[in-house]
């Protein structure tokens, strides 16, 4: 029984308000980035690139077992750490749970605040991507 | 927060003092400002400038039959006597006011374009260049089937210009010799037009400009300089440096934004034709056929950004009255120490170490990526600018992806200086 997308969007929010300091906010981020699980070297393709990143973000979805499985990798280390923290959000849920997941938990983390417009638009991005690979396996 | 290393007699503090942005806070931490080659702050001598003008005398320009506009009119054109003074033009309608240094480029490579290109013409550009001074020259060519050639750099980011045996590196460059052959490669009997930065936006690099346009006039070449990242750090004298064009922003020399100049040698712009058409720039209009204002109208179509000039006139009064040589010396210490603390960390490597530059500090960090360092060096208080800088093609002479850049100006303190070096140290810690 997989957790449900609002349960895991609070454990985040939970994790993150232990932190005084930009600084803590910053490596956890960074930790995970480190632990994310990236994407087959196979996929890093420039048909996989997020637009509208700063830096290079690949994010790749498929779906097994009924459930869209995302890996991702960035040359960046912070948008690595973001773009995990969405992957542990989103992967290994129906389309269906994806498409009507809400993403006002990322305000309630407090880094869009943290976030220059740039990472930000970003951070869209890569959700905006994740939702078409659930809207493209939805049929 | 200032070291003996600068000189006693200047007053940073005072100075710091008439940018009210310096005292506001950025994630609790007193600002660091160091993106000053993407815009500088503005004084308060130049807020009120603006401010007055809106609440005193707003009005359009050369048009009005009435108090206001006469004031606003008189209000222009003594800002463009400020600044042909400032640049040692010959006229004052030698001023030509526009949206800033890319809309000055833009109308140098229209309007030059259609004078002076014809099929198989060469336009000369630097590896260094900024896109503002590659992109439109791009567009001449193509409209006119002529050709973009580049002069390369060196691995320091200096101009790679031909050497010649016996002489010393520069010093006669492009001079053919007696009894050798020409210079290979950059200017041929086919090049028309000579388009460079003065000061290079990501390196800092001074360019020996007033050789290179020496040379070109002596082909009968014409040149263009993008003196966006020059105006605000050099004496700038368009007529000891000889070019034909200057372009320049207002809002990188403590002016407001959406406003700047070309500068044009009479005589030519007098050939150019005009770039865009509208109101002002006319002289007579019939259906049939429109005869053009003169200079420098025929360059401004359309109400002007009237409170940024006069914003612009107001930095350049202030610059005066700081002097600009005073400032430079500032900036000089500022990057002799950031060079000298920040090649200290290990990995750490600048891009752009030219024997002349500016106060431009561009370097990269081995294993971290510059956009993570700009996020934690931001959540620190310090305000640089990573990535590409708008140019592309130079990060591709140097096989990277982008650059963090810290750049000066006469506000800033060693004290600030140390303070990104810590937090540089202590973001690459985290990063590693």
């Amino acid at each position: 029984m997989t957790t449900p997308i609002a349960q895991i969007q609070q454990e985040l929010v939970d994790e993150f308000a232990m932190f005084q300091d930009w600084q803590d906010r910053y490596e956890h981020l960074i930790g995970m980035a480190k632990g994310l699980q990236t994407i087959d070297p196979s996929r890093k393709l420039d048909d996989n690139l997020v637009r509208g990143c700063q830096s290079r973000v690949w994010l790749h979805g498929e779906k097994v077992d009924g459930k869209v499985c995302f890996t991702a990798d960035s040359d960046a280390l912070i948008t690595k750490g973001i773009v995990a923290l969405l992957v542990r959000v989103y992967s290994g849920h129906t389309p269906q749970e994806i498409l009507g997941a809400s993403s006002e938990f990322i305000d309630r983390i407090g880094l869009r605040q943290h976030l220059s417009p740039n990472r930000a638009n970003g951070l869209s991005a890569m959700i905006d991507q994740m939702k078409h690979y659930a809207l493209a396996f939805s049929a | 927060m200032i070291s003996p290393a600068v000189n006693a007699a200047y007053d940073v503090e005072s100075l710091r003092a008439e940018f009210p942005v310096l005292g506001e806070q950025v994630h609790g931490k007193s600002l660091v400002y160091f993106d000053n080659a993407a815009t500088t702050q503005k004084p308060k001598q130049v807020i009120e400038a603006v401010d007055h003008y809106y609440r005193a005398y707003n009005s359009n320009v050369h048009r009005g039959a009435h108090m206001l506009s006469s004031l606003a009119t008189e209000a222009q054109e003594n800002a463009r006597e400020a600044l042909r003074a400032h640049i040692n033009a010959r006229r004052a309608h030698e001023v030509v006011f526009t949206a800033g240094t890319t809309a000055s480029l833009n109308m140098a490579a229209g309007s030059l374009g259609q004078l002076l290109l014809k099929p198989g013409d060469e336009v000369l550009v630097t590896a260094m260049e900024h896109h503002a001074n590659i992109v439109p020259w791009q567009f001449a060519c193509e409209r006119h089937g002529a050709k973009l050639k580049v002069v390369p750099i060196t691995g320091e980011g200096e101009l790679d210009l031909p050497v010649i045996p016996g002489l010393p590196r520069n010093p006669g460059l492009f001079t053919d010799q007696p009894g050798q052959a020409p210079n290979p490669g950059l200017f041929t009997d086919r090049t028309k037009i000579l388009a460079i930065a003065h000061v290079s936006n990501t390196l800092g690099t001074i360019n020996p400009v007033k050789e290179l346009v020496a040379e070109a006039k002596r082909r009968g070449i014409a040149t263009v300089v993008d003196g966006a990242q020059a105006i605000a750090h050099l004496p700038v004298d368009v007529q000891d440096l000889g070019c034909d064009l200057y372009a320049f922003s207002g809002h990188k020399m403590y002016a407001p934004t959406g406003i700047g100049v070309l500068y044009g040698r009479e005589e030519l712009l007098e050939q150019m034709p005009p770039w865009s058409g509208g109101g002002e720039m006319i002289d007579r209009v019939t259906f049939e056929r429109t005869t053009y204002a003169g200079l420098p109208f025929k360059f401004e179509a359309g109400t002007p950004h009237i409170a940024g000039i006069i914003g612009l006139g107001a930095a350049v009064n202030w610059i005066e009255s700081r002097g600009k040589e005073a400032m430079a010396a500032h900036e000089e210490a500022l990057l002799e120490h950031a060079t000298e603390t920040l090649s200290a960390i290990d990995g750490l490597r600048i891009i752009g170490t030219a024997a002349k530059k500016v106060g431009v500090v561009s370097f990269v960090v081995e294993g971290v990526h510059h956009s993570d360092l700009g996020t934690l060096l931001d959540q620190q208080g310090i305000a640089v600018r990573t990535g590409h800088h708008c140019t592309q093609p130079l990060m591709q002479c140097f096989n990277i992806t982008g650059t963090t850049r810290a750049s000066f100006a006469p506000y800033n303190t060693i004290g600030e200086v140390d303070a990104m070096v810590a937090a540089t140290r202590r973001a690459v810690n985290m990063l590693r």
